[in-house]
């Protein structure tokens, strides 16, 4: 079966150091792959050279068997690869419908913006993802954190996404909205999305990943089968950078 | 949501209460003048020459929302207003004189034609300095309100160009009037589009299911609505064309000005401008992607970038649009003058950032409405005209303008903290 995704021999440089030093991670359709290391550890650097933000110096990205060219955000969205920021990067004085289209609204005929389709669109995404928000109309400034989060998760599945890409996504989030956001990630999974997912949270780790990737100082510790290890070999990837034996 | 039987007047009509507390000021403003200047103030006359006052410095300030809501600045308008002015001065009476002949309707034409696309080229410079090369608007644009004015210097060589082509004048108010039939005409389809625009809203509205306001609301909007129209061009049809101007009329036809004939005003072109102006900006800021990313870049720069924006472009585009309505700006500015000199649009930058700020506009960016800097606009304009008619002092008329606008933001501060936005 070919990966979804293979980012093979990923290596970027920031003023002479190195943030990612040939890195290769893969993700398969239906899986979560966490993506954990300390902060600084390049998980952030290696997962916007995907996004589109940063470009690798080497190395080479392959989708569905396909190498392609990431340039921007805009190249990355047109393979259906969408991403949810640590920062939500959400406009706060836009309303929920204005944010989830930014970028990609829908036009009437005559080429203005179709306010009524999109918030008609929106209220039947957001019905599925989070039945209880009603805020359609306010800026999302207005919002709280989980309600914000289900907003920013309706932008990156509404168009398609193969490849999701979730940078804590549970991080400012109370636990009744964290049990939300890990129902979704299931249902997501069902679908056949491929999913990575950067956590700190060994916990989050343990239950919503089929299998995670540990980086240190830039590099790649291993990738490991999280159903054949225990928290204890995770962790000490993540602090010693020191693979599990049996793994 | 709220009970629907304790919700406000103002929230069932679901207006803007930030608009509606400006108007009250504005009210407010407008009969302590009618009390002090013993009722001219409200005249026909003087509500005649305030909007066609007006129209110069509110063109300018719907670019400005642009540019302030963009997280920009541009301190160069009134500079680049006079090098547009200035253009199209030499054009008209001297550069196109041996092409085409003075005073012809092609000199005219191009003239304007250039004047508007100089200033949409130095905002787009301007826009292209800010986005591409990083360096800090406030910056290129502050360099800009010296370059600029002394650009309109060199063009004219210092000199003041009087204007006198009929037609080009027609742009500046008094000399450029519809009459009060066709007043009439325009104030009626106004109205009818404006109905229109409420009824389609509601349609679109019910055709998804939302709720949508009751029946008599949308009633009351739209009489609303009517009224300020109609009652506006009946105020302008009321104003008497003086009896001096009328026999110059006449004369220039070899004919006397009949026994008892009067004529009226009606609705100044200038001021239809103005509207067009007003209604493409807000139209542009609503239903059009261009409006929607410049929204966006001000409420977060960095999601609108990841979002797929090019936020570059953005900012030449914001920017030569400013550029397009300085040089529009310069055409009203000069016809209403009836000449080019080298103090033409002084100071406009001031009056018009202060008009988009009174009018709501955040310097910090994302939040700002079209009709809110007309508003500023026409409250800087009042301001300074009724303290004129009562006798203030100049320098205590800009000491005033000053503190309203320091008044003006301090209030709004208070507000928004308040509603938590």
């Amino acid at each position: 079966m070919t990966p979804l995704l293979e980012m093979r021999d990923i290596s970027i440089s920031f003023g002479g150091i190195k943030a990612v030093d040939h890195v290769t991670i893969d993700l398969m359709p239906g899986e979560v792959v966490g993506l954990l290391g300390h902060n600084g550890a390049g998980k952030s650097t290696l997962i916007k050279c995907l996004s589109g933000a940063y470009q690798a110096d080497q190395g080479q990205i392959l989708v569905e068997g396909r190498p392609v060219t990431i340039q921007n955000p805009r190249d990355a969205r047109a393979l259906n690869i969408e991403t949810i920021y640590q920062t939500l990067a959400l406009s706060d004085n836009l309303d929920a419908a204005a944010n989830l289209f930014l970028g990609r609204e829908m036009m009437t005929r005559l080429g203005f913006i179709d306010e009524a389709r999109m918030e008609a669109e929106t209220r039947r995404i957001m019905g599925r993802l989070n039945p209880n928000f009603r805020k359609f109309s306010v800026p999302v400034s207005a919002l709280s954190g989980g309600q914000r989060q289900s907003v920013a998760i309706a932008r990156a599945v509404y168009f398609n996404a193969k490849i999701l890409i979730m940078d804590e996504p549970t991080a400012a989030l109370g636990p009744h909205e964290t049990q939300m956001v890990a129902e979704l990630i299931q249902e997501l999974k069902a679908q056949g999305l491929g999913i990575i997912l950067i956590e700190h949270d060994i916990h989050n780790v343990m239950k919503l990943c089929d299998r995670a990737s540990v980086m240190k100082n830039g590099q790649l510790v291993g990738t490991v089968k999280v159903d054949e290890v225990t928290d204890e070999e995770i962790l000490a990837m993540i602090i010693l950078g020191k693979k599990p034996v049996r793994a | 949501m709220s009970d629907p039987t304790r919700r406000s007047l103002a929230d069932t009509l679901e207006l803007d209460k930030r608009l509606f507390g400006m108007i009250i000021a504005f009210a407010v403003l407008c009969l302590v003048f009618q009390y002090q200047t013993g009722g001219t103030f409200l005249s026909a006359r003087n509500i005649f020459n305030i909007s066609v006052q007006t129209v110069s410095v509110g063109i300018m300030a719907t670019g400005m929302v642009f540019v302030i809501v963009s997280r920009n600045i541009d301190l160069s308008v009134g500079s680049v207003l006079a090098t547009c002015s200035a253009i199209m001065g030499m054009l008209q009476t001297q550069w196109l004189v041996q092409v085409t002949g003075l005073g012809t309707g092609t000199t005219l034409v191009v003239s304007i034609v250039v004047g508007l696309g100089a200033g949409t080229l130095i905002g787009a410079a301007t826009g292209w300095m800010v986005g591409y090369q990083r360096i800090p608007s406030f910056i290129v644009t502050l360099g800009g309100l010296l370059i600029w004015r002394n650009v309109a210097w060199y063009t004219t060589n210092g000199q003041s160009v009087a204007l006198r082509d009929p037609r080009l004048l027609a742009f500046g108010g008094t000399e450029g009037v519809m009459g009060p039939e066709w007043s009439w005409v325009l104030g009626a389809l106004a109205t009818l589009a404006a109905s229109a625009a409420v009824l389609s809203a509601r349609r679109g509205k019910q055709r998804h299911g939302f709720l949508v306001k009751p029946v008599w609301a949308e009633g009351l909007l739209i009489a609303m609505i009517a009224g300020g129209i109609l009652g506006f061009v009946a105020l302008v049809n009321s104003y008497e064309i003086p009896v001096g101007k009328l026999k110059r009329i006449f004369e220039a036809q070899g004919m006397a000005v009949p026994e008892g004939f009067v004529a009226y005003h009606g609705l100044p072109i200038s001021v239809l401008i103005l509207v067009a102006v007003a209604v493409s900006m807000t139209v542009i800021a609503q239903k059009t992607r261009l409006g929607r990313y410049i929204y966006a870049i001000g409420g977060n720069p960095d999601a609108a970038e990841l979002s797929g924006i090019n936020t570059r472009m953005m900012t030449v585009k914001i920017f030569a649009l400013m550029g397009f309505l300085c040089g529009l700006a310069a055409l009203v500015a000069q016809a209403r003058l009836q000449s080019h000199g080298n103090d033409i649009g002084t100071l406009d930058e001031l009056k018009v950032i202060a008009a988009t700020v009174i009018g709501g506009t955040a310097l910090a960016g994302g939040v700002g409405t079209i009709y809110g800097a007309l508003l500023g606009a026409l409250v800087m304009q009042s301001l300074q005209s009724g303290m004129a008619m009562i006798g203030v002092d100049t320098p205590f008329q800009n000491i005033v303008v000053g503190g309203v606008l320091i008044i003006a933001v301090w209030i709004d501060i208070f507000y928004r903290k308040r509603m938590g936005a």
